[in-house]
């Protein structure tokens, strides 16, 4: 099978400076467990765009570095 | 990445698969009844935040509270609303028993609505009685029940995935899985177990084909409607899909259970009211769907002529809990309660006992027809069960299972049904460039739409069955880089499985009933002479689905359905 990778826009926005690298808050209250940690960064991101906009992560993190958008598609 | 095939290995005496509503209040009950006994939660995602009520509810839908409302009155009420195919008993559990539920609840630090004297403050959403208890402060609902999992030391394990219930000697004696990040395989050894799993929610696809903007929490993709298949369990009402009135687009609820009984009412494009009550049944489902496609659409949820405090006091619940990020939708499309009514739209379908009667068949003790195997919440065939139902359950399937266990042994699972789903679980893994899940997906769900999306008719339900089954062999293609997309794969494989029962339930009932959930267009009356019954299914010994007519437990509740037909339009 010949697979490509694309671009989205996805909806979990994380302020890399606010980020705590010692700190998995946010991905552990996932749902979906869309988050993970960069291991060069140490900083959390959206791995997958696999989003309920149900806003867990955004409210347990406790450094506000989340931002959680509509879908694009739904917005 | 590294991941590891090894197989773990847990041994409890109850297993609850599923820590949403419905799982944790089991667990609980369990170990209320016997602390002695060990009971273990295996959770896909993380209980803290998981299941239908991760963000929370804004009220109880379904309380029968003595001095507002009586069990009898509440069975009567919903017998009426699933044209009569009921199973009586088992919803008269959840009007006798909702109210120490709410009790016990409440002593949790749970805080419901009260009056200045202090009662609770009940509303009025369905047709006749008082059942809607708001609880604007119902946000922290799952962390309260998780602080109650820890105090009543049940057992969990977040992030493994159960994909089959062992069934051996004619009893359920334990779970397969595997683990959502490290991969592992994962076996469980029981002595009961309860499935907890939540709704089908991922089967139709929503209009935005964004695949997780489902009105339920999209990790509840049928899994233990699958499950229980596959256990040997029947299961029932599954032509009576789940159809709610969304707010379109994001679709999450408008909320009328919240604003109406502040003085919000749903109107069509001209404000006009078409419809004299906002319960959400099918038969209101088919008004939405007429005055959709009457020329009188969209159809939407008005407030605009409320006063500003009112609007506030709205705002202040619908952006805290349940689906808050709603909030953040208006705003983005510039849209204010103030000014404008909220667009709504008929939602995708899906399997859900919650809110319509589509479920895995229990009898009044949540007991399936699978010794040893529970079932509770959304998945649980007990119709317009909603939250409280969910929680009756629970209580209902923990304490039965623990009692049920008492002189039971562990019994060793057999190697060979081991290993054949151990193959099947990591087919995808072991083919990396295998079509991705999400188009697989895609494609599945977009058929569902196509075909299984009321209204209905034989030759549309049978081309999507054909399609359903055929898709068999295009699940095998499906490729997986990590535990994570393995995760979803297997979703997958949940949701084609519901999608068959879907379309062999629909083709089957050859009537119309429960307004939109199976309205035919081939056969668009009630036949009260060949189908006041259940049509159940379940696996045969062969491996087919095989369907069937159960007939309906008699009432313990009078009802004259001919005298009470449910009729909720605006004429």
């Amino acid at each position: 099978m010949a697979l490509i990778t694309q671009r989205i826009d996805v909806p979990v926005l994380v302020d890399e400076s606010k980020c705590l690298e010692k700190c998995t808050a946010c991905i552990e209250v996932c749902p979906l467990d869309v988050l993970a940690k960069d291991p060069q960064t140490g900083k959390a991101y959206m791995k997958y765009d696999e989003c309920w906009f149900c806003l867990p992560c955004e409210k347990e993190c406790p450094t506000n570095a989340i931002t959680v958008q509509i879908p694009f598609l739904l917005r | 990445m590294n991941i590891s095939t090894n197989t773990q290995w847990m041994k409890t005496d109850v297993l609850v698969i599923g820590g949403g509503t419905a799982g944790t209040m089991a667990a609980i009950k369990a170990k209320q009844a016997n602390p002695d006994g060990d009971v273990l939660i295996l959770e896909k995602a993380n209980i803290r935040r998981s299941g239908a009520i991760a963000m929370g509810m804004d009220g109880v839908n379904t309380a029968v509270i003595p001095g507002h409302s009586t069990p009898e009155q509440y069975v009567r009420e919903v017998t009426i609303a699933n044209d009569g195919i009921v199973n009586q008993k088992a919803v008269y559990q959840t009007g006798k028993l909702g109210y120490e539920t709410i009790q016990e609840l409440e002593s949790w630090g749970v805080k419901f609505q009260k009056d200045a004297q202090g009662n609770y403050d009940l509303k009025q959403v369905h047709r006749v009685g008082k059942y809607v208890l708001p609880m604007p402060e119902g946000k922290d609902l799952k962390t309260i029940l998780t602080r109650q999992v820890k105090r009543h030391k049940v057992n969990v394990t977040n992030r493994v995935m159960a994909t089959r219930v062992i069934v051996q000697e004619g009893r359920a004696i334990g779970a397969v899985g595997f683990d959502v990040r490290a991969g592992h395989f994962v076996v469980i050894q029981a002595k009961a177990v309860i499935l907890c799993t939540g709704a089908c929610g991922r089967l139709g696809l929503p209009e935005s084909g964004y695949l997780y903007s489902t009105y339920e929490n999209p990790t509840n993709a049928g899994d233990g409607y699958s499950m229980a298949y596959h256990a040997g369990a029947e299961l029932t009402n599954i032509e009576c899909f789940q159809i709610n009135p969304l707010i379109k687009d994001y679709n999450g609820p408008a909320c009328a259970y919240v604003a109406g009984p502040f003085g919000a009412h749903t109107t069509n494009a001209e404000g006009h009211r078409f419809i004299n009550c906002d319960y959400w049944s099918g038969q209101m489902m088919l008004e939405v769907w007429k005055e959709l496609n009457s020329g009188k659409g969209p159809i939407q949820l008005k407030m605009t002529h409320l006063d500003e405090d009112t609007i506030s006091e709205i705002e202040r619940v619908l952006w805290a809990n349940e689906r808050p990020s709603r909030e953040r939708f208006h705003a983005g499309r510039g849209e204010d309660y103030r000014t404008h009514g909220i667009e709504m739209n008929i939602s995708e379908i899906g399997l859900c006992s919650g809110h319509s009667a589509s479920g895995v068949w229990v009898n009044e003790n949540a007991e399936t027809t699978v010794p040893g195997l529970y079932a509770a919440g959304d998945l649980a065939s007990v119709p317009h069960n909603y939250m409280i139902g969910a929680f009756v359950f629970g209580r209902i399937a923990g304490t039965h299972a623990i009692e049920y266990l008492q002189d039971l042994d562990h019994l060793a699972p057999d190697r060979e049904f081991l290993e054949a789903e151990k193959a099947r679980i990591y087919t995808p893994l072991n083919q990396p460039n295998g079509i991705p899940h999400t188009q697989i997906e895609y494609k599945l769900r977009r058929w569902v739409n196509d075909y299984l999306q009321p209204p209905k008719s034989e030759p549309k339900l049978a081309i999507g069955l054909q399609n359903f089954i055929r898709y068999h062999e295009t699940l095998d293609q499906m490729g997986a880089h990590d535990p994570h997309e393995l995760m979803r794969c297997m979703e997958v494989h949940f949701i084609r499985d519901c999608a068959e029962m879907a379309a062999r339930a629909s083709i089957y009932r050859r009537e119309s009933r429960w307004g939109l959930y199976h309205y035919r267009l081939d056969f668009p009356e009630k036949n009260d002479e060949e189908w006041f019954c259940h049509v159940n299914l379940k696996k045969d010994e062969a491996g087919a689905m095989r369907l069937f007519k159960r007939a309906i437990e008699p009432y313990v509740v009078d009802v004259d359905l001919h005298q009470e037909a449910y009729d909720v339009a605006v004429r």
